[in-house]
């Protein structure tokens, strides 16, 4: 759905987006994160033609960046980093009359119909600046959505909100993952995109890494067992280090963190090697890493280069 | 055209609930207008001025006042002093408008989402002018024609009232004025285009009054005198002005350096 081929972007002597390609796939959740400068917005920009790659191809939604631009806006909806509300109009007028610019068909029914959907259409005839700020990020991602576009770019769709608006959003997000739409989000809550992407691209001028994020973990981490002991797990070290499957060995107080070759089929084994060497294990788990530590990593590790 | 009338409507139900616009609007034209009327009314008793021949008037002027007593002369060289301010309200109206409407998209954001609709540079133009040019001309003929009416009321005579409405003034206010309108316009178009502080565009769009007020005073001080020939060449200079001025502020107005620039 979309798909790009070494795309850069050059501000006089600031170089923005260095080299960008990947694909989207029709129907996926793509998460794009980076820190704050990376050039998040720039790419989305480029993406939804209102500004012009400096070198590149990219391909949305089937029509090619730069020679069918007015294709492109047509088939993308955008919700930009504010919401971008015309403050003292309502917001049927807002919805309308960006329905008509998009020229969809029936612009009352489809108005109604997102109105309806974000719980706004109570509030349809008052002014949007009386608004709250999750109604009007509501308001937003109804705008972006009236003319039903095959690809929706969020930036920061749930920046700024409170716990309720922000989950009410993301279930939006959800349900409009169900619908088959593609989705390209640019979001710094990193829990949000583990959450509701179905790939993650970390981005820093330039691409740090692509891919799902569990394989992201497993890349970076691999595969770590915590064993819970009733002892102190520095005594058990020697033992588990001796065992080929076994990477890395790292004892804290009583937790024993293993970096493990296939769990499922190794930790019998692991546990019968403590046990038998006296250990009595209260519990064991999976060490579960954050998407955070992968982002901090691989975004700390960019900023060394 | 449908996309250009549909901004239309939006910037005319935006701006004109924005107080400092509808003041512009709305209370610029009556005091311009109140103007020449007030002075129209002083200007009646022919006490006075009865005494006053054409020769009495600036030699420049004089040789406007053929056929018309001494009294008319007068009357039609006091009131013509205020006659200009009518040029300025096509002046004002747009810059305000104009800057209000495209720099205001940029302060709250609207502007990106705007653009990201498939409407061309073009119809995102022409929509902005036009709201921010309509009103303006609208309300500068409105005012001419409250105007002539008082004048129809308080002239001397149906020869001053004649010269207040002949095709001097018809052709600066019908012709001259939607043309400053368009100049206006564009300049407001290429100031918000250009300056990186929203405050500064509209400060300096009010700027495009000077020419007008040159003139005012000019005329006031006896510098120079509004006759048919100078009109007709102030048309015509407009033409080529704003020929140039809108291909330029078009050329101007860049997607990406309108969203990019401005932070």
């Amino acid at each position: 759905m979309i798909r790009i081929d070494r795309l850069s972007k050059q501000f006089e002597s600031n170089l923005a987006v260095d080299q960008l390609s990947l694909e989207v796939k029709v129907g996926e959740v793509f998460g794009f994160l980076g820190p704050n400068g990376a050039g998040k917005t720039t790419t989305l920009r480029m993406l939804c033609a209102l500004i012009d790659p400096s070198a590149g191809r990219a391909w949305v939604a089937g029509h090619e960046l730069g020679r069918e631009d007015d294709q492109i806006r047509r088939q993308v909806g955008i919700l930009t980093e504010s919401p971008g509300l015309y403050d003292r109009l309502s917001a049927e007028y807002n919805l309308a009359f960006f329905a008509q610019l998009y020229e969809v068909e029936s612009v009352a029914e489809q108005v109604e119909r997102y109105l309806r959907l974000l719980g706004l259409w109570e509030r349809r005839a008052e002014a949007v600046g009386t608004f709250s700020k999750g109604m009007r990020q509501k308001l937003a991602i109804a705008r972006a959505m009236l003319h039903e576009p095959r690809v929706l770019f969020l930036d920061e769709p749930t920046s700024g909100l409170d716990p309720e608006a922000a989950h009410l959003v993301r279930e939006f997000i959800g349900e409009l993952k169900e619908e088959g739409r593609t989705i390209f989000l640019c979001t710094h809550n990193l829990d949000e995109a583990d959450r509701l992407c179905d790939r993650i691209a970390i981005f820093n001028t330039r691409l740090l890494a692509l891919d799902t994020p569990a394989a992201l973990r497993r890349e970076l981490y691999g595969r770590s067992v915590v064993f819970h002991l009733r002892q102190n797990a520095a005594d058990f070290v020697e033992i588990v280090r001796a065992l080929p499957v076994v990477h890395k060995v790292e004892p804290v107080d009583n937790k024993l963190v293993l970096q493990v070759e296939d769990p499922e089929a190794n930790n019998p084994a692991l546990v019968r090697a403590l046990v038998g060497a006296g250990a009595d294990i209260r519990f064991v788990g999976e060490l579960r890493r954050s998407l955070e530590d992968v982002y901090l990593r691989l975004v700390g590790s960019a900023h060394q280069d | 055209m449908r996309k250009v009338w549909l901004l239309m409507r939006k910037e005319w139900a935006e701006v004109f609930r924005n107080r400092l616009v509808l003041f512009t609007v709305a209370f610029l034209p009556l005091m311009l207008t109140a103007l020449p009327l007030v002075v129209l009314s002083a200007t009646r008793s022919t006490g006075d001025m009865s005494l006053m021949s054409a020769s009495d008037m600036p030699s420049g002027f004089s040789e406007m006042c053929g056929g018309l007593t001494g009294a008319e002369c007068a009357q039609y060289f006091f009131v013509s002093q205020f006659m200009l301010l009518f040029l300025i309200m096509p002046l004002v109206i747009p810059a305000t408008i104009a800057s209000y409407s495209i720099v205001g998209e940029k302060t709250t954001r609207t502007l990106e989402p705007l653009l990201a609709t498939p409407i061309t540079t073009l119809e995102l133009l022409a929509g902005k002018g036009l709201a921010a040019a309509i009103p303006a001309v609208g309300a500068t003929w409105g005012a001419f024609l409250i105007f002539a009416i008082g004048a129809a009321a308080m002239a001397i005579s149906p020869a001053v009232l004649g010269r207040l409405t002949d095709p001097l003034w018809l052709l600066a206010i019908f012709i001259v004025g939607p043309l400053l309108a368009v100049m206006a316009v564009s300049i407001a178009v290429m100031i918000s285009s250009r300056v990186n502080d929203p405050r500064v565009a509209e400060q300096l769009a009010g700027l495009v009054i000077m020419p007008v007020m040159l003139v005012f005073f000019g005329q006031i001080t006896g510098l120079l005198f509004i006759n048919a020939r100078l009109i007709v060449w102030i048309a015509v200079g407009l033409v080529v002005v704003d020929a140039g001025l809108l291909a330029f502020a078009t050329q101007l107005f860049q997607r990406e350096s309108i969203l990019t620039r401005w932070k």
